[in-house]
């Protein structure tokens, strides 16, 4: 019980902070922001290992190993593709620069 | 839980924390995604201290596949094609929370360890979300992708399809849960499986009647709900940084959604419930001919290079689809040595994404302080010369602005191009954009030059005239 109520109260101030988190963001942003939290909900990678690594039914098995799969995905493409769109927002200063010299 | 693991995934929380705050900014955005990606590292290698060694050879086989497929994607994919990206990576995450639900619940029932009540009902929920997640964003994709089931595919009765399939997960939840007490012909792993099956088909049917240009925000709701999933599976696994990470990004993306609808005008329910309203109003088919000031790339160059002193420019879906990144940047280059003023005007929904245009432009080279939102754009139009608008329409549309008028875009914020002096299309046709709502702007033959022309080729052809000229 006390368990519980633990991660309750996490889910709870979690929740806040979420909401807390963004304000304010320039429309420039909103696609790589939300490109990057749908990477870091690739977190769900953590249960598809902790399912696959109690697994001991061969059913059990193949699902956690697609689901450890479509984590991994979800985790290493989102962040991959993130940072791809944010290489691309340098500094303007350096770049007008180069250009003219 | 060892104290080793819950303090590592603590350290993995606050960079998550950290990372989103710097996504804030464009100057930090970068470190941002970086930090949380250290953050993400660092739970996994926690988790590996936590579980059993015999499967690490699975695991390690799992996730490195896993990761060669999104390493892949996410190098080769073109950037006019990253919403439905991202849609596809977001499926993933809710096809796997859904899938350890499952397991878990498969797992409980067979072994028969004592699971509790939170578990019983947190893995019902689970499967919903995540499911619904996982078929909405396979959805979106092929929509984006246009695959299949372009605009908006809508049926009779759909919305009372869709409370019934609720009310029948809802129902196959709670048998699962009280152990077949309702339906006792179908086992708790049967009724669970059936769930999972049903989500998938309310997932379909949620998202199909939706078009395209609501699009981004689907993902972006739908993005929320993988991470709302992800944190209902850390309640079924006693997981911490799941419930963390995913309850942040559950909450973050709603917020999210909400300025992105706002942004666009478009208020959520009226997206979420408009398939139905909107599948009447197509198709307004009152194709009267009327004159339009049809002119060539040498007259555009010549207006642009004589009479134009501050020039903006309106960048639309047309540009990204043509890739004519590149030929936009030239006319940027050779208009500032000509010594004009040159802004970019980037509507919310330039692209197909809040943000797509200005990564599109970016990455072609357009310095980003050049780029200006709708609301650091409109002061700006009075005292312009000239408007060129490339391969955009609805964004521009005065017929928004018109209380006369009942349209799609009705009420959405536009940029008033009608205030400057000249305003330029260049466009393939007269064909209104992506809401099908004729523009009167394209009729004021005194105002308005057309460029009828693919945009990247139209783009090149003014290049050389500014050139020549």
């Amino acid at each position: 019980m006390q368990e519980l109520l633990a991660q309750f109260a996490i889910f709870i101030i979690a929740a806040f902070l979420g909401f807390e988190l963004i304000s304010r963001v320039p429309n420039l942003l909103h696609t790589p922001l939300m490109s990057a939290t749908n990477a870091i909900h690739g977190v769900i990678l953590v249960g598809g290992m902790i399912t696959l690594a109690e697994a001991t039914d061969p059913i059990i098995r193949a699902v956690g190993f697609v689901a450890v799969i479509f984590g991994a995905a979800n985790v290493v493409g989102g962040f991959w593709v993130t940072n791809r769109m944010l290489v691309m927002f340098r500094p303007p200063r350096p770049r007008v620069k180069r250009r003219r010299g | 839980m060892q104290v080793a693991t819950f303090l590592a995934y603590l350290a993995a929380a606050a960079l998550f924390i950290v990372g989103i705050r710097r996504l804030r900014r464009p100057e930090t955005a970068r470190s941002g995604n970086t930090l949380a990606a250290v953050g993400m590292v660092i739970a996994l290698i926690a988790t590996l201290f936590v579980i059993e060694f015999q499967s690490l050879l699975e695991i390690g086989a799992a996730v490195l596949i896993g990761s060669v497929l999104g390493a892949v994607s996410a190098q080769r994919v073109q950037m006019t094609a990253m919403p439905q990206v991202v849609a596809a990576y977001n499926g993933l995450g809710g096809g796997a929370a859904a899938l350890i639900a499952l397991s878990e619940f498969y797992h409980a029932e067979t072994v028969g360890s004592g699971e509790s009540l939170v578990a019983a009902i947190t893995v019902p929920l689970t499967i919903l979300i995540g499911s619904v997640s996982f078929a909405g964003s396979i959805i979106a994709f092929t929509k984006l992708q246009e695959l299949a089931f372009a605009g908006s595919v809508s049926f009779p009765l759909q919305q009372v399809v869709n409370a019934l399939l609720f009310v029948g997960i809802l129902v196959l939840a709670a048998n699962a849960i009280s152990g077949g007490a309702i339906i006792p012909a179908l086992s708790p792993v049967a009724s669970v499986v059936v769930v999972l099956v049903a989500s998938l088909l309310l997932g379909i049917l949620l998202v199909i009647p939706i078009g395209g240009a609501d699009m981004p925000i689907v993902i972006s709701l739908l993005n929320a709900c993988t991470g709302l999933a992800a944190a209902a599976s850390g309640f079924v696994l006693e997981n911490y940084i799941l419930i963390i990470g995913g309850t942040i990004v559950g909450a973050s993306g709603t917020i999210l959604t909400r300025l992105m609808s706002s942004a666009l005008g478009r208020p959520l329910g009226k997206i979420i419930f408009a398939g139905i309203a909107a599948a009447g109003t197509a198709g307004k088919g009152d194709q009267e001919e009327r004159e339009v000031n049809d002119v060539n790339a040498g007259a555009v160059g010549e207006y642009l290079s004589e009479e134009a002193q501050k020039v903006v420019v309106v960048p639309g879906y047309g540009l990204a689809v043509a890739q004519a990144q590149g030929p936009m940047r030239d006319l940027l280059e050779v208009l500032e040595a000509e010594g004009k003023e040159v802004l970019f005007g980037i509507h919310p929904v330039a692209g197909r994404m809040p943000g797509h245009m200005n990564v599109l432009l970016t990455e072609a080279g357009v310095p980003y302080d050049k780029l200006y939102d709708i609301e650091d754009i409109n002061p700006e139009f009075p005292d312009t010369d000239a408007v060129i608008i490339v391969g955009a329409n609805d964004v521009v549309n005065p017929a928004a602005n018109d209380p006369e008028q009942d349209t799609p875009i009705s009420g959405m914020p536009i940029l008033d191009v009608e205030q400057a002096e000249r305003v330029i299309f260049i466009k393939r046709s007269l064909s209104p954009g992506f809401a099908g709502v004729d523009n009167p702007l394209f009729y004021d033959r005194e105002k308005t030059m057309m460029l009828f022309s693919d945009a990247k080729q139209g783009l090149q052809e003014v290049v050389e005239a500014v050139k020549n000229g």
